[in-house]
């Protein structure tokens, strides 16, 4: 009886050590669109060789897997301990508050207190992570292709009517599929809007209807897809708010001009080499400014951690000034450092001449976004406004739905999410 | 007994000592079940596993899904959400016009629902023709007759993804078929962002991907008929069409009834190869139930659980109606085969 009793403990406690973290283990969720999943495993491992006593295991796992399997682990309370995400507001009720745990909070948050606000609850002083990377919406032009066509490249404060037109003549010269093209994604549309004036945040906080600045920009948008100039097939071919990219197209020299962001930059680097030179275009010009859309990669720390004190450990770590400084130099992202970026001097790791340049006016645009874009990344609605547009304006462009019906839609769609989340 | 038969005992002995043991350890309570229970206490004695695997994968996930669509909000725990009641399903059914899904509350439910509808029709005729057509082909004496029995089943071990994806790459803007339409100068076209083209991909995927497996059903049943029923016909001189219509539909009726149900349930949850070939578009022209409900309930930035369990019980129910018009197929053809 003894023995039986032994075994059934032997065996209970080898059940349970398999399933909990053992004191030391950090587990990240990571995802990479371009070299920084190698960038920061280096990083670790260095981080590894100093703290022998903690453990880091970094899962590289696909955005999709963040995007929809995370949110269903966090809410079952389980999950990793740190995870780089991008729905970094809605789900700021899972992180985990650093502030008692991180060495010295005022370096935080005089670091990275500009951006706080995106990753945690709506009136908390919390410190939940840090940007990995900051994001700006934005343009490229494939410069080889304009030149081939003799059409000058549009200027500082070109609108997006004169980079279409542009676009249009290079395309026609070069027999291109499209003009251009712009990610399927409601954010990608929003710094547009934005710049024609909308303002998608009501007085209360909560969405306001769409207002006639989305409609400008909305309408152009629907009329370049009807005459040929977008590139159909990104926001036509698919349903409800699938992303699609169009960076492919532009990499295989299909479009004069592409508006994504900033991260794209490290991917059209590599994979179009030294085929055609391209340019960052900033954002075009509407009726109310040029601005784009900010937003970036966060890692947050996940409140289930079973090692909280670890955790703020490897924290601390990845938000140095020399790490994050690092990171963004190795793997061509913004930094979201104050100190890094008031000092200046990144010497981005590339050897592209295009590379550069292009990070350059990324990090002048940012400068130039409007209050009402600023607004959006810590917004808690704003996915939800993303959402809605691209479901809505897509089945606009296919033929579906006219734009008049749309904004109805639009509305009740936002409407039904805020009612469905009280 | 030799020395060797003496070892082959022994060793026998020694492996079966263990399985001896654990017997007669495990006798004692099954003789007292059986005993206590009878015949009958048994056969639920060795079903409890299976039935327990059943039980907590379909059974307790089902009940789960209608208390979810009982209630609303974003949290993913029952006791964090709202209990409404039959809102969610009030929201889905309510419609101006069922034929007019712009009227409908949730007019992409119902675009759905009329994308699968359409699609089943067309799918389910399509699969059945082409299915049979090829098992007449296949029954036929050919040379290589297994090897091109084989070709048509090879697309059924292709998982659904593999199959969206070398569709897609043929039939995208830059793919296969219009480096071949450009190669022989033609104008290239964007077949997946035509509404009609991109129906017309879905289906023809579909029935590419699974005919092989109807095929082998109908193959089964024209197997199955008499020779000398062929022979009498050739004997009186019957044509060949008179031949199919008076002998082998009548005779393959069974099997094809059952093709007919098994592509009808499979039809109404079309999902992976679409959803990968085409994406639901373009706009909402390929947007089936299942991909709806996928989107609701996990991918979309929108989510809605409950919303989507709804729509999965409404969904299940025609899934049951299904269900049972084979089963009744099924006890049909039974009965058929046991008064012949």
């Amino acid at each position: 009886m003894t023995k039986t009793r032994t075994l059934l403990a032997a065996l209970s406690v080898s059940l349970l050590a398999s399933t909990s973290a053992f004191a030391g283990d950090v587990r990240i969720m990571w995802y990479s669109d371009g070299v920084e999943g190698d960038v920061i495993q280096d990083l670790l491992n260095r981080f590894m060789k100093d703290n022998p006593d903690i453990h880091v295991t970094l899962d590289n796992v696909a955005y999709k897997v963040i995007q929809e399997q995370l949110p269903i682990q966090l809410e079952a309370g389980q999950g990793p301990d740190i995870a780089r995400v991008t729905n970094i507001k809605e789900l700021a009720q899972h992180w985990l508050d650093l502030r008692p745990l991180v060495a010295d909070p005022k370096y935080w948050d005089d670091n990275f207190g500009d951006t706080l606000d995106w990753m945690r609850p709506d009136g908390s002083k919390a410190i939940t992570g840090f940007m990995t990377q900051l994001t700006l919406t934005g343009g490229f032009a494939n410069k080889t292709l304009f030149e081939q066509a003799g059409v000058a490249l549009p200027g500082e404060k070109a609108t997006w009517d004169d980079w279409i037109n542009a676009a249009a003549e290079v395309a026609k010269s070069q027999q291109l599929p499209a003009a251009f093209a712009i990610d399927r994604s409601g954010h990608r549309i929003s710094g547009a809007n934005v710049s024609y004036g909308a303002n998608y945040i009501g007085p209360d906080g909560k969405p306001a209807k769409v207002d006639d600045g989305t409609k400008a920009f909305v309408g152009k948008l629907v009329d370049w897809t009807a005459k040929g100039l977008m590139l159909k097939d990104t926001w036509v071919s698919a349903a409800g708010s699938t992303y699609r990219a169009a960076a492919d197209d532009f990499i295989n020299a299909q479009l004069p001009f592409y508006y994504s962001g900033s991260w794209q930059v490290a991917n059209l680097s590599t994979k179009i080499g030294d085929s055609f030179d391209w340019v960052a275009t900033g954002s075009p010009c509407g009726t109310a400014g040029c601005s784009g859309v900010k937003g970036g990669a966060a890692l947050v720390a996940i409140r289930y951690t079973k090692n909280p004190k670890d955790v703020a450990k490897v924290m601390d770590y990845l938000a140095r000034e020399d790490i994050v400084k690092e990171f963004s130099e190795r793997t061509l992202f913004l930094p979201a450092h104050k100190g890094v970026i008031a000092k200046g001097g990144l010497k981005w790791g590339s050897a592209d001449k295009n590379v550069g340049p292009a990070l350059d006016k990324f990090v002048k645009a940012a400068g130039e976004t409007l209050p009402a874009a600023d607004a959006l990344p810590p917004w808690k609605w704003a996915n939800a406004y993303f959402a809605a547009l691209v479901t809505r304006v897509s089945q606009v462009m296919a033929g579906e739905l006219t734009l008049d019906d749309a904004w109805g839609k639009i509305d009740q769609d936002i409407a039904d999410k805020v009612a469905e989340a009280k | 007994m030799s020395a060797a038969a003496t070892l082959k005992a022994l060793t026998g002995a020694a492996l079966a000592a263990p399985v001896v043991w654990l017997a007669s350890i495990v006798n004692v309570p099954l003789k007292w079940w059986q005993r206590v229970t009878g015949t009958g206490g048994m056969a639920a004695f060795f079903l409890a596993p299976n039935m327990a695997i059943f039980g907590i994968f379909v059974v307790v996930p089902l009940v789960i899904n209608f208390f979810y669509s009982a209630t609303s909000g974003t949290a993913y725990f029952l006791q964090d959400r709202s209990y409404v009641g039959l809102e969610q399903y009030q929201r889905l059914l309510d419609c101006g016009s069922y034929l007019d899904t712009a009227t409908c509350r949730e007019d992409l439910f119902w675009k759905a629902v009329h994308n699968t509808g359409l699609f089943v029709v067309v799918q389910v005729a399509l699969m059945t023709i082409v299915s049979m057509i090829t098992a007449l082909i296949l029954n036929r004496e050919m040379v290589g007759r297994s090897f091109w029995r084989a070709v048509f089943f090879f697309p059924v071990l292709l998982s659904p993804v593999v199959t969206g994806l070398i569709w897609r790459w043929i039939l995208q803007r830059q793919g296969l078929l219009n480096l071949i339409v450009h190669d022989l100068g033609g104008e290239p076209y964007n077949w997946l962002t035509d509404r009609f083209w991109a129906f017309t991909a879905a289906v023809s995927v579909s029935v590419w991907a699974h005919m092989g497996f109807y095929t082998l059903i109908l193959l089964a049943g024209l197997q199955a008929i008499p020779r000398d029923l062929y022979e009498a016909a050739e004997m009186d001189g019957t044509r060949p069409a008179r031949v199919f219509w008076r002998i082998t539909l009548p005779l393959l009726m069974p099997n094809l009834l059952v093709v007919i149900v098994l592509a009808l349930i499979r039809a109404v949850q079309i999902f992976d190869e679409v959803y990968v070939l085409t994406g639901g578009g373009p706009g909402t022209s390929t947007l089936y139930l299942t991909q709806y409900i996928y989107e609701i309930g996990f991918a979309s930035l929108l989510r809605n659980p409950g919303l989507a369990s709804a729509a999965s019980i409404l969904m299940g129910l025609v899934l049951v109606v299904l269900t049972l018009l084979q089963l009744q197929v099924g006890r049909r053809g039974e009965r058929k085969g046991a008064r012949e």
